[in-house]
């Protein structure tokens, strides 16, 4: 049986409840990262002291979570659910294989490593 | 007669009470999370700017214009009429009129500041400046003519307030109080955590609070001689004690935090605050330790009560105020000032029940007058921000800013 | 004869205005990006060391010294010598002439450092350090001779300006335009997003400014008294207008702002300079809404015409230094101050006349000076970085720091 690696950029604001909703499904551990970036939503125009400037790359987070094979479609569902607006900018989600894992502190691999 | 010495004081401390707005900006807004922190600074500046403008044109006269009935102050003053460089021996002989009315002024601004806190991270920004206005027109300037105008009946019937802790800090604090209820929690409170984003930002301002209180209370003297020195002392004394007391306390409940100590720091100043003309520096140290002690337990009973009073102003102003100015009843000596009263350790018990009677008409005031203001307000203009907008934050959707690139 | 309060209020709002500069220095530091946020806060405290010892060297005497045909001022107090603990009558009778020469020094080090948001993200230093000290020295020092020195021949006119609106704002305003025309715009100014990296940074500065612009302008009645009181009045009133005004009209464009509402503010409180000490409250509010609409029009003017003058020092301090001088002739009123004049509101047009030569000849000759000057600074010295040291940000590749 295989992992994949989730990896979704979505909105700031919705970090509480995206990690709300994986965990609804069971999904525990995470990495965040801030970053940023554009898409569709391109930048946006923000206040400068008079008048307006253009800010091309918007804030965003990076999620990256590990589940196993068996809990992707969930894992999707949660996540993209809790994270939807409807509106331009609510991100992507990138689905990887793994190769394998390992637990840093007991050197386990595997399976028991997730 | 003008003296020079006392100009100096008062326009000195003038200075360092404006300063403490921003410094409150700075206070509120490390407790904010990041998508907020430009919103939060901008009500206490835009405050800075509106109530400036606002007393001057007839703030100043309502509250200390020639008395109405104990009420209220007449419109004579109206636009800093007659308003001028000589000084107005009612109020303070030896300073221009102008210094006394640009010193008052800077308490008139910090007070509607202090409330924001209750109501950051969620506020509509327009129906926000319209009840600050309404605010300061309608409860500051009547309770500062009560309790410090010539005439205001508080004042004739003897209550002690040296520099605001019922004018300032239990209007304040109420009013906090009963914004809010009627504005409600911030979205997700209670289930998720609403991090701070910056504690030193937060821990500045708190010390930038300290330093200005200097003014606050020193500067109430009107002069500057023993008694400003006296306040300037006792408010050292109660914030020290104050902190001190704030963090063994979390020590005792766990670990002592800085953002504790800084938060007890300002819950002794404001304890001191009606107090420092009035009262020794061993009376501060009571003073200021029982005030950390009830505040200390006031947000705990806010957090467990699941009231969103988002950044604790009526848990630290109110309780904090309301402390100082019943302890005021107790410590006050005649011995330190003799034109305030003794207290009832000094053997008048019935300071104590004036000092009672001030603290609960105006905290009924502001409470009341706020809510029937804030109801009307968020009724016709709203006082909430849109619930896309307060979850992307009031940063970008209110203002078209971002803190940091 | 010595007075202690007179001197307790000078000495502390000496304490505000040299505190001005490093706020400056974060009002500024803010709004560049963050690979050059201590290049920006080094320019401004570098002159608070730089120019406390050209003005006690012999900046002080330059300017404040015995009159030289009414255009500098003389050698006789280089090194401070005969500068003491006695008051000199002719500039400040109640407090020690130390103290009234600390006072004026607060104003020469934060002159230079208000230019300096013209060339920020691209200064090359050591240029700069060169390029300062000679405006110091051949534009500040004479033009503070020419305004205030006993003998100087716009205060000979009857000219007046409180506490610096021509010495201070149009000089550093129209010499930031200048360095910005020598200097040329940032490396794809216009092309890519000149992102402001820490906006607290710069409410920050802007207000500690506000709180320092209590002894600018309330210290600039060099006593304590009805005229301080008055003046400080009028300074909170000014920033307190400009600013209400600034935020109005950022919300009929769009949104009301933080950034707007604390430029406003600055604005406001320059405007209101060179006049604190001859109006009214009312009049200083009038002054401050004015400056507000003059101030940001010209910064919307500014970015359309394309010149990368980068934090709109021209804008800011020049044009509303230029609006004030002007307003002092309008609203100034002896009743506030006998000492001073009354303007055209008053009765007296040629007040404004006098205010006219004033503004003009101060605005040409920081503009012109400053022009030959960078030009031969930019030859010898060189003003700018190279263009991959611009790249990288000058907090590495000038000073070898990182902010955060």
């Amino acid at each position: 049986m295989g992992f994949k690696k989730i990896e979704a950029i979505i909105r700031t604001e919705k970090l509480d409840e995206v990690r709300m909703a994986v965990e609804g499904v069971g999904i525990v551990g995470m990495t965040v990262t801030e970053v940023k970036g554009r898409g569709s939503q391109k930048g946006i125009l923000l206040e400068w002291r008079a008048g307006e400037y253009r800010v091309e790359f918007l804030p965003k987070l990076k999620l990256e979570l590990v589940v196993h094979d068996v809990d992707l479609e969930k894992a999707v569902e949660a996540l993209s659910a809790a994270a939807r607006t409807g509106k331009v900018g609510d991100g992507k989600i990138f689905i990887y294989s793994m190769e394998d894992i390992v637990r840093v502190r007991t050197g386990e691999r595997g399976r028991p490593a997730v | 007669m003008i003296n020079s010495g006392d100009t100096a004081w008062v326009l000195i401390s003038t200075a360092l009470v404006i300063l403490m707005t921003p410094a409150l900006a700075f206070f509120y807004a490390g407790m904010v999370r990041r998508k907020n922190v430009l919103s939060t600074i901008m009500l206490s500046v835009a405050i800075l700017a509106l109530i400036s403008v606002q007393w001057v044109l007839f703030g100043y006269t309502l509250a200390f214009g020639p008395d109405h009935a104990g009420l209220f102050g007449g419109l004579n003053w109206l636009g800093l009429n007659g308003v001028g460089q000589t000084p107005y021996p009612g109020y303070a002989a030896t300073i221009p009129h102008l210094a006394f009315m640009v010193f008052q002024l800077a308490f008139a601004v910090i007070t509607p500041a202090l409330i924001t806190g209750a109501f950051v991270e969620r506020i509509n920004f327009p129906g926000f400046l319209l009840f600050t206005l309404l605010w300061s027109t309608f409860i500051y300037d009547p309770v500062a003519h009560w309790v410090w105008g010539i005439g205001g009946w508080l004042r004739n019937l003897g209550a002690l307030d040296f520099a605001g802790g019922t004018v300032v800090h239990i209007t304040a604090g109420v009013s906090a109080l009963a914004l809010a209820l009627i504005i409600g929690r911030r979205k997700g409170y209670g289930k998720f955590p609403m991090e701070p984003s910056n504690i030193p930002f937060t821990i500045l301002g708190a010390f930038l609070l300290w330093f200005g209180w200097f003014g606050f209370n020193g500067g109430s003297a009107l002069s500057s001689g023993g008694l400003a020195t006296s306040a300037l002392v006792v408010t050292n004394t109660a914030a020290a004690a104050a902190a001190l007391t704030w963090m063994l306390m979390s020590w005792i409940h766990k670990r002592p935090s800085v953002l504790g100590l800084a938060t007890g720091a300002v819950v002794g100043l404001v304890a001191i605050t009606p107090a420092s003309g009035y009262v020794s520096p061993l009376s501060a140290l009571v003073i200021g330790a029982v005030a950390a002690v009830v505040s200390y337990y006031s947000i705990l009973i806010r957090v467990k009560s699941g009231l969103d009073d988002s950044l604790d102003v009526f848990a630290c102003h109110g309780m904090g105020g309301i402390t100082g100015a019943l302890l005021t009843g107790v410590f006050a000596d005649k011995a330190i000032n003799s034109a305030g009263a003794n207290g009832l350790l000094f053997g008048n018990p019935q300071q104590l029940l004036i000092q009672a009677i001030a603290v609960l008409v105006v905290a009924v005031f502001s409470f009341t007058v706020s809510y029937i203001l804030g109801r009307v307000i968020d009724a016709v203009f709203s006082l909430r921000a849109r619930s896309e907008e307060e979850e992307i934050g009031l940063d970008i959707t209110q203002h078209g800013e971002a803190a940091y690139s | 004869m010595i007075n202690s309060g007179d001197t307790a209020w000078v000495l502390i709002s000496t304490a505000l205005v040299i505190l001005m500069t490093p706020a400056l220095g974060f009002f500024y530091a803010g709004l560049v990006r963050k690979k050059n946020v201590l290049s920006t806060i080094m320019l401004s405290v570098a002159l608070l060391a730089l120019i406390s010892l050209q003005w006690a060297f012999f900046g002080y005497s330059l300017a404040f010294g015995a009159d030289r045909g009414g255009l500098i001022g003389g050698l006789n107090w280089l090194g401070l010598n005969g500068v003491g603990q006695a008051p000199n009558a002719a500039y400040a009778p109640t407090i020690p002439h130390l103290a009234f020469m600390v006072f004026q020094l607060a104003f020469a080090v934060i002159t230079p450092a208000l230019i300096t948001g013209a060339f920020v993200e691209r200064i090359n230093f050591s240029g700069f350090l060169v390029f300062t000290f000679l405006w110091a020295t051949f534009i500040y020092d004479p033009l503070a001779h020419w305004v205030w020195g006993v003998g100087g021949w716009l205060r000979t006119l009857g000219a007046l300006d409180f506490a610096g609106g021509a010495v201070v704002h149009i000089s550093a305003g129209l010499a930031a335009l200048a360095v910005a025309l020598v200097i040329g715009k940032r490396k794809d100014y216009g092309k890519i997003p000149m992102e402001p990296s820490n906006i607290p940074f710069t409410v920050l500065g802007a207000f500690l400014l506000w709180f320092g612009w209590f002894g600018f302008n309330g210290g600039s009645a060099l006593s304590s008294g009805g005229l301080a009181a008055s003046a400080l009045v009028a300074t909170n009133l000014a920033g307190a207008a400009a600013a209400i005004t600034w935020m109005v009209i950022s919300w009929i464009h769009k949104r009301p702002n933080l950034l707007g509402l604390a430029t406003g503010g600055i604005a406001g409180l320059a405007a209101v300079t060179p006049a604190s000490g001859f109006i009214s409250p009312l009049s200083a509010m009038a002054i401050g809404m004015v400056a507000a609409i003059f101030c940001y029009y010209m910064i919307i003017f500014r970015v359309r015409v394309g010149l990368d003058e980068s934090l709109d020092v021209f804008a800011c301090h020049g044009i509303g230094g230029l609006w004030g001088v002007l307003a002092v002739g309008l609203f100034a009123e002896k009743a506030v101050n006998a000492a001073g004049a009354d303007g055209l509101f008053f009765g007296n047009p040629g007040q404004l006349g006098a205010q006219l030569i004033m503004a003009a000849s101060v605005a040409l000759f920081s503009f012109i000076a400053t022009y030959i000057l960078a030009k031969v600074v930019d030859a010898i010295f060189v003003l700018r970085v190279k263009k991959n040291e611009e790249e990288i940000g000058l907090d590495i590749s000038q000073h070898g720091e990182t902010v955060y």
